[in-house]
């Protein structure tokens, strides 16, 4: 049986969560910021499904748990962007070098 | 090794969830950040099919591909952005960021490159959303209760956050 190895998906894992990291950290646009941090979650997503079928005792629960995850990532990303939406009235701008009001 | 097609679906679907993220980090515009990441959620989506997890996937394109990308977009569109989102000035804090999510990275592969569980057969792809189902409401049933419970309350926080307070001085 010449299937994909079960490491095959981790590292594709990996490399997606680094991707989203690198993004969180360095882009200035706060939407951006938000989409990466998704990024992060279904990387995270993707290591749950992947031991569903390969990990020790192979069961339905990874799969239950990354629908969990995606409920809360959705809930996440409204929320976010309505203090997004907030912030940008009051302060008229999404970039998020200058949001540092309780920093000074 | 010979090539099975599994293999060949999974390289190309790993490859294009990969360039998607790479175009996110290269790409000027914000809108076109966007759009390429709907690529990575949809080949992501193709990763799930090919571990027999057909709900998931159709879940993670409704959701992903649908629903975020399309509220992302809103918030760009509300938002009134510089359409490049120019690069940060400090090259040398960048430079040192890349720098140690590669060492995380490496630590991370180091850590999973040789993780070999021998596989068992699994009844994983036969109704699957049926199993998905009686497994939600018979072992999973109060963390489903309180799931719905949180999607309310994220509701109403993101309607009392986003809504105008311009009569902010009459609430004592």
């Amino acid at each position: 049986m010449t299937g994909v190895p079960l490491s095959a998906y981790l590292v594709l894992a990996l490399v997606l969560f680094c991707i989203g990291l690198y993004g969180a950290l360095t882009k200035r646009n706060a939407v951006i910021v938000l989409i990466s941090i998704e990024l992060m979650l279904n990387a995270a997503n993707i290591n749950l499904v992947a031991f569903s079928k390969f990990g020790v005792t192979p069961s339905i629960t990874g799969q239950v748990f990354s629908l969990f995850t995606i409920t809360i990532a959705a809930a996440e990303a409204a929320v976010g962007l309505a203090i997004l939406m907030s912030l940008y009235r009051n302060r008229k701008t999404v970039n998020v070098d200058e949001m540092d009001i309780m920093k000074h | 090794m010979s090539v099975s097609g599994e293999l060949i679906a999974f390289f190309g679907v790993a490859l294009v969830a990969i360039l998607g993220g790479v175009l996110l980090i290269t790409l000027t515009k914000v809108v076109h950040m966007v759009i390429a990441l709907v690529f990575t959620f949809l080949s992501i989506a193709g990763i799930y099919l090919l571990l027999s997890a057909e709900f998931v996937a159709i879940v993670q394109i409704l959701i992903y591909s649908g629903a975020i990308t399309i509220v992302m977009l809103f918030g760009i569109m509300l938002t009134k952005h510089r359409e490049n989102d120019e690069p940060s000035k400090g090259g040398w804090r960048k430079f040192s960021l890349l720098l140690a999510i590669a060492g995380f990275a490496v630590a991370v592969y180091l850590g999973i490159y040789d993780l070999d569980i021998p596989v068992q057969p699994t009844a994983l792809h036969e109704e699957n959303t049926k199993q998905i189902g009686i497994e939600l409401f018979s072992k999973y049933v109060i963390p489903f209760e309180v799931m719905s419970v949180l999607l309310l309350v994220a509701l109403v926080g993101a309607i009392v956050l986003a809504k105008k307070d311009n009569e902010e001085g009459d609430r004592s």
